[in-house]
């Protein structure tokens, strides 16, 4: 059996210690701290990245409440703009309905005077000429001139019967 | 079978650079070219050969972080160390007309006492004189310590051997077999195809064996290590 060959053990062993110190010392102080690096280098990138995604995410949610934000100020006050238009519109609009229905009153008001006026006028000079073409009637018919107040009261009478 | 390249002493000390000190040689060469070529561009996303050297870099720190501890991390080189070298001396001693230098059970017993006493001048430089309270198990009646403490020592002192022995075997045999089927297949002439059948089959056997051995030589040294750090 080789391996109990006792004359190959030296430098089997002579060699194995000098791989073997080679070998640590290689990983202990070149091999290892680089593969170390690599991995500690990728695992903070990676962790770096994610925060940055998370920061990103964060400000776009804020930038989009500000967004919304703006926007439902600017409907308010929009909003709020069309309203008071439309109440001043609505007060002029009254104010003018107002004012021209008492300058309308004012006129019926006027013209109904007036037209009792030319009425009352109308009548009178109705019964003026009433009594007028009665007294010529009544000369043409009994060739004497009948009495001016007996003729108007004549008039009265009939005008009242005739309304 | 040690063959002498290049015959040295030093004295009356044989030191010859054999066959088995060339694989040595050439394990880590290997090993060192695997870790520092493969890191070479420093990739955030890794080629195949920086996956094989991170993958085993995080490998060998998780099993030094389960098993020994977070203190343990002092050691992990020493472990990474010991597994590659010992996974490379098996998986090169597959390659055909090279030679495994792990099947040799002075190689392996070597690395197994030299673990042997890294873990006891740990636990030593660690606990002091309380390291020996180590060989009676806590709670177990004062009586009891003529028996105990004796088996305890025993199995103690047994791991080096244990660990060199399990090693040594697994690689001998395995690489042993294989070569008796191939030495079948040029007696049996043109039947020579089922032993090749059978040692094509061996092959990936021996593949998984080489991986396991080192993985198990790898665990019981984080193993003594952790009791070396904790004691109980």
């Amino acid at each position: 059996m080789p391996q109990l060959d006792f004359t190959t053990f030296a430098p089997q062993l002579f060699w194995l210690a000098v791989s073997f110190v080679v070998l640590y010392g290689l990983m202990r102080w070149l091999a290892l701290p680089r593969v170390g690096q690599v991995i500690a280098g990728r695992r903070e990138h990676l962790s770096r990245d994610l925060t940055r995604a998370a920061d990103l995410k964060t400000e776009a949610e804020a930038a989009l409440a500000a967004y919304q934000k703006t926007l439902a100020d600017a409907r308010a006050a929009a909003q709020a703009a069309l309203r008071e238009t439309s109440e001043k519109l609505a007060a002029e609009a009254a104010a003018r309905q107002q004012q021209l229905s008492a300058t309308l009153a004012a006129q019926v008001a006027a013209a109904e005077a007036r037209i009792a006026a030319m009425k009352e006028q109308a009548l009178a000079d109705v019964r003026g000429i009433a009594t007028e073409v009665g007294g010529a009637v009544v000369e043409k018919l009994i060739g004497a001139s009948a009495d001016a107040a007996k003729l108007r009261t004549a008039v009265e009478h009939a005008a009242e019967r005739a309304w | 079978m040690i063959e002498r390249i290049v015959p040295l002493h030093i004295g009356s000390v044989d030191i010859s650079y054999t066959n088995s000190a060339l694989l040595m040689t050439i394990a880590v060469a290997l090993i060192t070219l695997l870790l520092v070529a493969g890191t070479r561009r420093r990739a955030m996303v890794p080629s195949r050969l920086q996956s094989i050297a991170e993958m085993s870099y995080e490998f060998i720190a998780a099993m030094v972080d389960e098993n020994i501890g977070h203190e343990g991390i002092e050691f992990f080189p020493l472990v990474f160390s010991i597994f590659m070298f010992v996974l490379f001396g098996n998986m090169l001693g597959l390659i055909p007309y090279s030679f495994t230098f792990t099947s040799h059970i002075i190689v392996t017993f070597a690395l197994a006492v030299f673990v042997f006493l890294v873990a006891t001048l740990v636990a030593f430089a660690r606990h002091g004189i309380h390291f020996f309270s180590f060989f009676f198990p806590p709670g177990a009646p004062v009586f009891m310590a003529p028996i105990l403490v004796p088996i305890e020592i025993v199995s103690y002192l047994s791991r080096p051997v244990s660990l060199s022995i399990r090693l040594f075997a697994n690689m001998m045999a395995g690489h042993t077999m294989m070569a008796v089927f191939a030495g079948f297949t040029i007696t049996l002439g043109l039947f020579g195809f089922f032993p090749i059948a059978i040692n094509v089959a061996l092959f990936a056997l021996e593949v998984i064996v080489t991986a396991l051995q080192a993985y198990v030589f790898t665990i019981l040294t984080c193993l003594y290590l952790r009791d070396a750090v904790h004691l109980h």
